[in-house]
């Protein structure tokens, strides 16, 4: 699956996007992003704030979304547009 | 009719106006705001910097615009939003409604405005003079006004 970074986040994790296969205990965009947090200290600093933001299939969505392998989805903090 | 830019360039907000003006009798008058780059640090600011995420900007301001077009009896709505660096004093943002009244003008074009405000994947980050940068933070007044909506009119 296609993980795509805005933002500071981007700019925190050094990547803009990650192409991985979607771990097996991962259903929901909120499992995938603890899952992301546990690959490491930077990963788990810059995803840690608890203000982020999802998008899957460029669509905002909660947590609680369900994802599979064919998705974009994008992690992103607040937008500041405008 | 929706029309959604996003873009590096500049845009003429006399034409703009003048395209949703024009042509349309059956419409009572038009209702724009336009944002710009802003410099209120101590940090004297060089330029901002915006980035977005291509293809979900489009999407998302396409979804504003048809939620404002359900809700108030507006006519035609044009929105252009631009990117890259914009040095203070420039412009950033442009919405424009067109409408038989004032009142689904006016109201259209700031529910737009406030909902881009907080659903729009753009993201500002201040380049300064001296070198510094900063990224903008969200601020919680833009979420309330986002969710005066929710309500109703």
């Amino acid at each position: 699956m296609k993980v795509l970074f805005f933002g500071s986040l981007r700019e925190q994790l050094g990547t803009g996007e990650l192409n991985t296969d979607l771990p097996d205990d991962v259903d929901t965009v909120g499992q995938l992003l603890a899952n992301l947090q546990s690959q490491g200290e930077e990963w788990k600093l810059a995803l840690g704030s608890g203000n982020v933001l999802f998008a899957v299939n460029q669509d905002m969505v909660d947590e609680t979304m369900s994802i599979s392998d064919s998705d974009e989805v994008a992690l992103f903090p607040p937008v500041t547009g405008g | 009719m929706i029309s959604i830019s996003v873009q590096e360039k500049d845009f003429d907000t006399g034409e703009e106006y003048r395209q949703l003006q024009s042509g349309n009798t059956n419409i009572g008058g038009v209702a724009i705001f336009t944002g710009q780059v802003r410099d209120l640090s101590d940090n004297p600011l060089k330029f901002m910097r915006l980035e977005h995420y291509p293809g979900m900007t489009e999407k998302s301001l396409q979804q504003t615009a048809e939620q404002a077009a359900e809700r108030w009896p507006v006519v035609d709505i044009r929105i252009i939003h631009r990117i890259g660096d914009l040095a203070p004093g420039e412009q950033i943002v442009f919405v424009g409604v067109s409408s038989a009244h004032r009142d689904a003008a006016f109201a259209a074009c700031e529910f737009i405005m406030d909902i881009l405000k907080t659903t729009a994947p753009f993201w500002k980050k201040e380049q300064y003079v001296n070198g510094d940068s900063d990224w903008v933070d969200a601020k919680d007044v833009d979420q309330q006004r986002a969710e005066r909506w929710q309500g109703g009119d």
